[in-house]
């Protein structure tokens, strides 16, 4: 029997896509104001003045501005480096393991699903009990904390299809155990630690509430969102929507990249 | 000719023939023995197989000569010396994973170039060995793809060459053709031995497929639960199986159990039935009688009586066509006991067989061997 069905637009499925295009405006239209504002001739949200870059200009010559940034390149890069080592040794290690352990496995995820207050509050307590001098320092070193567990995810799902006799026959063709790591398993883990770490150089560069909690006194380690928090105190300067602007492309495109060379990763 | 190369040595070196020489390996896992106490000589190119069913320790043993597991006891002599204190990376021993183990990010080339590049093999050598590699293995044409452009066939010769160009003395293979289907494991199964007799190198092959091993060895060690149990030549081990357990576990075999009498088996129902004895098996013991189906010869009852030492009447249960050639089960006795004969499709009288047919069916004592009883309860 070959019933013909009538082609009728089903009402949940009316309903669902209506929903998506409900969230995608509220994520986004916001965002978007806030672009377009940052160029803003007049500075005003209530006035369009004709496009122009005077507010990027602006935030050019703003030096405490500028030192934040700086503080913001710093901390990225080094917490980004220091947690890709230790984020892709730790996957290693977790993959190798012969026999799993379930708690073992929850805690390595627990610093992402820690809210950061609780991780920032922690780390606050932890340094001043060591007696520690606050400062750059000990935001890359909390940024490293939470940025281990991504990089070590991230990782891990590129080793769970690692080969891992390829390392073997590497050996079995006469090369040492440094030459193995820096021709077979490093090149052919690549994508995933470059993923893990654009992941982690993401995250370091717009983290407020840890970098907040760490920073200790003085204006000398200042990250970016935490100077645009200082300034919006005073209003919603055009100079911060510049600012923000700029910030998000550079996350964004981060994003991007580690998810393009991620997706490449797992479908070879 | 001694069956087991081993027992012919008394000193190292003894046999120039001998490439590896083992000694009493043994290797325990915790409780568990995977290795106990083999001793094999493999020799200059030969082509030799360890075989046996899964967990046998085959694959544990080929780890142990490539260098990627140690011993517990025993030694491992390559050219009368003793490997124990060579990294896998030192050995002139090469293996070839059964993953393959290519590396997915270098070409094909460049896999290939690898071991001899760690030799410090440069310039137009390190090409021209490699040339030469690529064309004995048909790959010239796909030197520069990825191993994720290639099929199954071409990854395991790539494979292949990677370990053959540095010319090791002997080359282990693990399993190498159990990723291929069917048909290609067929044609690989003789491009291999083409390919071993070409480069005359010791090839040892791990295979838990007994008909893989029959037509690519030149010898077969047959091993279960760590232990070797016959090592001989295919025929060898087809036509003279040691126990029970070769015997069934190479080819298809009828067993009649019962015991031992002066004149050959006592079946239950069956009587007295004769077959060679070996010598392992004394007046008394509990013993089979293994037949070959192809060894069987089976007539209708109404035709004359067979002329064979051993005759026995049963019912046609089962007719199993193979295409070329036609399975016939016969239940005889009362207990039950089922005999598999295979006869050609296109012999006189193979299409008239009915199943519930009465039928004879006999052997000659020279076709039946008296086997101990070592099968697993």
């Amino acid at each position: 029997m070959s019933a013909r069905i009538p082609r009728r637009r089903d009402p949940a499925k009316l309903f669902l896509g209506g929903h998506l295009w409900l969230v995608y405006t509220f994520l986004y239209v916001p965002i978007l104001v806030l672009m377009a504002l940052s160029f803003n001739d007049l500075g005003l949200p209530t006035a369009w003045g004709g496009v122009s870059l005077k507010w990027y200009g602006e935030l050019a010559q703003n030096d405490a501005v500028l030192r934040a940034a700086l503080n913001t390149v710093i901390v990225a890069v080094v917490s980004t480096i220091l947690a890709t080592l230790l984020g892709t040794l730790l996957a290693f290690g977790v993959e190798r393991r012969q026999r799993r352990n379930n708690t073992m496995e929850a805690l390595l995820f627990a610093p992402m699903i820690i809210p950061d207050i609780v991780l920032a509050i922690a780390l606050l307590s932890f340094f001043t009990a060591l007696n520690f001098t606050l400062g750059l320092h000990s935001i890359i070193m909390s940024h490293v904390v939470f940025n281990i567990a991504f990089v070590c995810a991230v990782v891990r799902t590129r080793l769970r299809n690692f080969d891992f006799s390829i390392v073997e026959a590497s050996i079995d063709l006469g090369a040492g155990e440094v030459t193995t790591f820096r021709r077979v398993t490093l090149p052919a883990i690549f994508p995933g630690v470059l993923a893990g770490g654009l992941l982690a150089f993401t995250l370091s560069v717009d983290e407020f509430i840890i970098a907040y909690f760490t920073a200790g006194a003085g204006q000398g380690s200042t990250t970016l969102p935490m100077q645009i928090y200082s300034m919006i105190r005073f209003g919603v300067t055009p100079e911060i929507n510049a600012m923000a602007t700029i910030v998000m492309l550079v996350s964004f495109t981060l994003v991007f990249i580690s998810q393009r060379i991620d997706r490449k990763a797992i479908s070879q | 000719m001694s069956t087991d190369g081993a027992t012919m040595l008394t000193e190292t070196g003894a046999d120039a023939a001998t490439v590896i020489r083992l000694e009493n390996i043994t290797k325990r896992f915790g409780a568990i023995t995977a290795v106990n106490d083999i001793s094999l000589n493999l020799k200059e190119n030969e082509f030799f197989a360890l075989l046996g069913p899964s967990g046998c320790g085959k694959t544990t043993l080929l780890r142990m000569i490539a260098g990627f597991e140690s011993l517990n006891e025993g030694r491992i002599l390559l050219d009368g010396k003793d490997i124990a204190p060579l990294r896998p990376n030192r050995r002139p021993i090469n293996l070839m994973f059964q993953s393959f183990a290519l590396f997915p990010h270098m070409s094909v080339r460049a896999n290939v170039s690898y071991g001899l590049e760690m030799e410090g093999v440069r310039g137009s050598e390190l090409k021209s060995r490699v040339d030469r590699i690529l064309e004995t293995t048909q790959l010239t044409e796909y030197a520069s793809r990825k191993p994720d452009q290639l099929s199954g066939g071409q990854r395991q010769r790539v494979a292949l060459a990677r370990a053959l160009v540095k010319e090791p003395r002997v080359l282990l293979l693990d399993e190498p053709l159990a990723a291929l289907d069917k048909k290609l494991r067929e044609h690989m199964q003789l491009e291999l031995k083409r390919l071993q007799h070409e480069v005359g190198i010791t090839f040892v092959v791990v295979t838990h497929d007994q008909e893989e091993a029959l037509v690519m060895a030149d010898r077969i060690a047959l091993m279960r639960d760590g232990e070797v149990k016959q090592c001989a030549s295919p025929a060898e081990l087809y036509e003279h199986p040691n126990s029970r357990f070769v015997a069934d576990f190479i080819g298809v075999m009828n067993f009649l159990d019962g015991e031992v009498s002066v004149e050959g088996v006592v079946v239950q129902g069956l009587g007295v039935l004769t077959g060679r004895s070996n010598g392992d098996t004394r007046t008394g013991d509990r013993a089979c009688l293994a037949v070959r189906p192809e060894r069987l010869t089976v007539a209708p009852s109404s035709a004359e009586r067979l002329i064979h030492d051993n005759v026995l009447d049963g019912t046609l249960t089962d007719i199993a066509y193979h295409g070329q050639d036609i399975g016939l089960h016969i239940a005889v006795g009362d207990a039950g006991q089922v005999l598999i004969s295979r006869l050609s499709a296109a012999a006189e009288g193979a299409a008239d067989f009915k199943v519930g047919d009465t039928v004879q069916v006999g052997w000659q004592t020279q076709n039946a061997l008296i086997l101990p009883d070592d099968s697993k309860t």
